[in-house]
């Protein structure tokens, strides 16, 4: 595997990506409106209704937002993959990119990073605007810093990435049946629905804390690595030539 | 350049290729002819190393076709340009070739050189800023050659590089080919376009999932119907005919209307020889041809019997 080989597919598609708006509008959209939503739901509307003290359940409400980032994970980088394999398929630019001295597993490695970079780099700009806007609304009531903290270090570093390699993956092997971008998206949506309920469920009673999100990132992980197995079965040159649709 | 034995493909309980032995030279434009589906794509997908064997060895530009070694010294060594061009319509030009150099490696000096080389050969220098989307499918064609040679291979497979184009365009591309072999470059040439074959190409060979017949064009044209020489005459007399076979030595000869078809197998040294005959015989000769079958004739010849030419 020649890494760099990888990276200039990666780059290509990158900069592919920048003639897509509606994907870089949800790249722009997606980390504003998480980074400052949040926190003005918090600051201007929970806090302010008085009650208990807010960090005895404050801080729940606060980890269940922040947990949007790993949501925002598993749906961009879905876009990205899909445009950047059935829009070859639709072009049919992968027969040619197939006959350049490049491995499908550097051609696959390098649409990976081409979705996964973008993600991290709007998922981790929205997370800085986060966790300033958030300290902002709760350092009066708190009386310290909310963050930085290891639950979100955790959430970027290890849930994120990890999150959107599954949805990735998933997307490859959709894109692998499927011949356009919006079907593929409709079932790369899927992992979404599992987020969803993680989010419900820590709004309700399952703590997204460090340990919990080390438990989830592990089993993210798994599943991780099973599509990416399927996923370079999926992505063979000679199935890619021969028998995707 | 290219050595094929009993080259085979199969798709489950399809065969697309059966048994195909060839062999193309350096500095060769080879024509693979056939209808849609006779196995020509495939073939050139097994020899460029994109999909396997089932069956058979090929070695093309000294790399085994198969070998998982050889895999990738044989896709740097060789250029192709797939039915369906498969250029990035958003990017330029020039973006288009520098992908492409930059996935085979070339150093960026070369690179910059080998596009502005290629794209002035093909008269897209003035365009190479320009939107690939906005270029006419001529252009389109021309550029997707470019791409295959930008690397400048050794060998090129073009799979029906004027397929689709208007008259315009493909004269274009069939322009291009033959400023390639100018160039001497080795080319296998996917194509249905018999006049495209006959103008271009050294050798042909007719598929239809096995391998028909291989030659040079003029010798499949001779090999069908023989080759004869027929003589218009004031008359054409039983005397006259015995005056040619007593110099020929025992030959076909056909008396038909004022002419005679004459069976020869050398015709530059036999023909000489004939109208000395005749004259000698005193006839009186009007005109002297050498008719053939058009290649257009032996290809639909031969995919309509399915059998090998003898």
């Amino acid at each position: 595997m020649r890494l760099s080989q990888a990276w200039t597919v990666a780059r290509h598609d990158m900069r592919l990506l920048r003639q897509r708006r509606g994907i870089l509008a949800g790249l722009i959209a997606f980390p504003v409106g998480v980074g400052l939503g949040f926190p003005a739901l918090v600051g201007l509307v929970l806090l302010p209704r008085g009650g208990p003290d807010p960090r005895t359940w404050a801080p729940m409400f606060i980890d269940a937002f922040a947990f949007w980032f790993v949501i925002g994970a598993a749906s961009l980088p879905t876009s990205i993959a899909s445009y950047s394999i059935i829009g070859e398929k639709v072009s049919k630019s992968l027969e040619p990119l197939l006959s350049t001295p490049t491995t499908d597993g550097e051609i696959l490695l390098g649409k990976a990073l081409a979705a996964l970079l973008p993600t991290l780099l709007a998922g981790w700009s929205g997370a800085l605007v986060f966790q300033a806007a958030m300290d902002l609304a709760t350092v009066g009531p708190f009386g310290y810093l909310y963050y930085p903290n290891w639950q979100m270090a955790v959430e970027l570093f290890v849930a994120m990435p990890v999150v959107a390699l599954m949805a990735i993956e998933a997307s490859v092997v959709i894109s692998s049946r499927v011949s356009d971008v919006r079907t593929a998206q409709q079932y790369a949506g899927l992992i979404f629905v599992p987020m969803i309920f993680i989010y419900v469920a820590a709004e309700i009673t399952f703590p997204l804390n460090t340990t919990n999100l080390a438990y989830l990132a592990g089993v993210f992980g798994l599943v991780a690595l099973a599509l990416y197995w399927v996923s370079l079965k999926a992505f063979r040159r000679e199935e890619i030539l021969t028998r995707w649709k | 350049m290219i050595h094929a034995e009993n080259l085979t493909k199969r798709f489950g309980e399809l065969t697309a290729v059966d048994n195909v032995s060839l062999d193309v030279e350096e500095g060769e434009i080879f024509g693979f002819l056939g209808p849609n589906g006779a196995g020509k794509t495939t073939t050139v997908r097994m020899l460029s190393g994109l999909i396997s064997k089932s069956s058979g060895t090929a070695v093309v530009a000294g790399c085994e076709v198969g070998k998982e070694a050889d895999a990738l010294r044989l896709r740097s060594q060789i250029g192709i340009l797939p039915e369906n061009v498969g250029l990035y319509e958003g990017s330029n030009a020039y973006q288009n070739l520098e992908y492409f150099g930059q996935l085979y490696r070339m150093d960026p000096s070369t690179l910059r050189r080998n596009i502005e080389r290629l794209l002035r050969s093909m008269d897209l220098w003035d365009k190479r800023d320009a939107p690939v989307e906005t270029f006419s499918k001529g252009m389109k064609q021309k550029l997707a050659i470019a791409r295959a040679l930008v690397h400048d291979p050794i060998l090129l497979f073009l799979d029906e590089p004027t397929a689709n184009l208007d008259p315009e365009a493909a004269k274009m591309v069939r322009d291009t080919i033959l400023a390639l072999r100018r160039e001497k470059r080795t080319i296998f040439l996917n194509t249905h376009n018999l006049d495209e074959a006959q103008r271009v190409c050294d050798r042909v060979g007719i598929l239809r999932t096995r391998l028909l017949t291989i030659g040079s064009p003029r010798d499949l044209e001779a090999g069908l119907v023989g080759r004869r020489t027929v003589v218009r005459l004031d008359r054409a007399t039983e005397s006259l005919a015995a005056a040619v076979r007593q110099r020929l030595g025992a030959r076909r000869v056909e008396i038909s209307g004022d002419r005679l078809a004459i069976e020869v197998e050398d015709p530059d040294r036999e023909n000489p020889e004939i109208v000395a005959a005749l004259v000698a015989a005193g006839g009186r000769i009007r005109e002297l041809s050498q008719p053939s079958a058009s290649l257009e004739e032996v290809y639909l010849k031969l995919i309509h019997e399915g059998e090998p030419a003898s």
